[in-house]
């Protein structure tokens, strides 16, 4: 796929350009001062709302704007009318109300401090397997394993399938916006994989989500269908490990490279919740994405029935109108109203499980490895698409 | 000082309860509702502090 490189941002933004890639924040701060909602042509017409205050408005309006596109792609149609439905993500109310409520109790705080004892155990586990070789690749040795383990172990499945996990979501996230059929042929194969699963669980119920799915019963009282049983459960797969790799990753890339916060991290542990906010803020990894279902306007821009938007939560994260210093890591920020995890109706469902991840796999590697760089900055690759990351993190540490 | 939540904004976000656990009940769905009472002296920082990190704006503090 040859797509021309991007010369003006304001007119012609394309998240997929290796510049943004590389490095998304100065095009953002770009925009939000010269054009703070722009438009590109690119894939078939794209809004990009960049300011805080922009976004938390359309995030707030799910009236003019709907979920049933919320990956941008190259494709003419909504992904819903591809027929991915993975609720309560691409859904709107009043279906998405009763479908979220059925979920939020799986993921409420009290059932995610019961996974902490587990989670810090697994990302000793991970740790245990690389600490001897003096080095490792954070991203895939580390970063990537922890949000696999928990959410499959919540789920019901195994976590032995981890490359094939990686591979979907590499093709439905990531590529999405070129890879044309491949993204939805994931999709397809994603729902297979997991309809044994769901087959099982039918047969011999357990203590995990699935056999939750499987029992819960809508408001009029009727069991979740196969299909939505399905939907749910690619969300969770998907929208579980990607993002939380994501963060997990760049929030040791920057302690890597940043020995003053690696230090202040260690001596000061109490720092770690509001550290954990901040790295967050600064690398949120989720770009949503919105269609406007019915004419309005939003900061002068007339935007139409069917047109699309992308919601980059990351480029509000940092907008100097509300956070100071927005591009400084600050571990001790107090004041930190960030959307890494979306405001309204759709916030992440699992942004309890998300921030107690984050927090025990840096916890844990901070007291495992307390010392350690990052051996080659150039080696280091990012994740395009709709969730930024970063994917090669080549570390050295003294071995233990 | 007493903290109030306006139901129909919060979103479940949890921040007020894990920066002010005292001040703030979380349902089984997650969502927030203030604690009976007016909120102690030493807990007035606390409160302010989930104030300013509620993404919805769903906290408001009565002096």
């Amino acid at each position: 796929m040859n797509r021309p490189p991007v010369t003006d941002w304001t007119a012609d933004f394309d998240h997929l350009d290796p510049t943004f890639v590389a490095d998304p924040y100065p095009i953002y701060e770009q925009l939000r001062t010269d054009c703070p909602i722009a438009h590109t042509d690119r894939y078939h017409g794209v809004w990009i709302p960049t300011r805080y205050e922009d976004l938390a408005a359309i995030a707030h309006d799910h009236h003019h704007f709907s979920s049933r596109t919320i990956l941008v792609t190259d494709r003419p149609e909504s992904p819903h009318d591809l027929g991915f439905h993975a609720p309560p993500i691409t859904e709107d109310p009043p279906y998405h109300t009763d479908i979220r409520r059925l979920l939020l109790p799986v993921f409420s705080p009290k059932v995610v401090a019961d996974y902490e004892p587990i989670t810090r155990a697994m990302a000793n586990d991970l740790i245990d397997g690389f600490i001897t070789d003096g080095g490792c690749d954070a991203a895939t040795d580390f970063a990537q394993h922890v949000p696999i383990k928990v959410i499959t172990r919540m789920l019901g499945i195994p976590d032995s399938d981890h490359a094939q996990f990686r591979d979907w979501i590499h093709r439905l996230i990531e590529e999405s916006p070129i890879a044309g059929d491949a993204t939805f042929e994931a999709i397809f194969e994603i729902g297979g994989y997991l309809a044994g699963h769901v087959d099982q669980h039918r047969t011999s119920p357990r203590d995990d989500i699935i056999t939750h799915l499987l029992e819960a019963r809508m408001p009029d009282g009727r069991p979740l269908t196969d299909e939505e049983i399905l939907g749910v459960c690619i969300l969770l797969l998907l929208a579980g490990i990607d993002t939380t790799w994501s963060a997990i990753g760049s929030s040791l890339l920057h302690l890597a490279t940043n020995p003053d916060d690696r230090r202040r991290l260690r001596d000061e542990p109490d720092l770690i919740n509001s550290a954990t906010e901040e790295f967050l803020r600064v690398f949120a990894p989720v770009t949503m994405a919105r269609e406007v279902i019915e004419d309005t306007e939003v900061g002068g821009c007339p935007m139409r029935k069917g047109d699309r938007l992308l919601l980059p939560f990351p480029s509000g994260n940092r907008d100097p109108e509300i956070f100071d210093r927005p591009d400084n890591v600050v571990l001790d920020r107090e004041a930190n109203r960030h959307f890494a995890f979306g405001v309204g109706i759709h916030r992440c469902l699992g942004s309890n499980l998300a921030r107690m991840e984050l927090r025990v796999a840096l916890q844990t590697w901070l007291e495992r490895i307390p010392e350690f760089t990052l051996t080659d900055p150039d080696a280091v690759t990012w994740s395009a698409g709709q969730v930024r990351g970063p994917r090669t993190l080549p570390f050295a540490f003294t071995a233990g | 000082m007493r903290v109030v939540v306006d139901a129909e904004r919060c979103q479940g976000h949890n921040r007020c309860h894990a920066l002010a656990p005292v001040l703030f009940d979380i349902d089984d769905l997650g969502y927030a509702t203030a604690a009976p009472g007016s909120v102690p002296a030493d807990l007035e920082a606390a409160a302010r502090l989930a104030e300013a990190n509620c993404p919805e704006h769903a906290i408001t503090i009565d002096p």
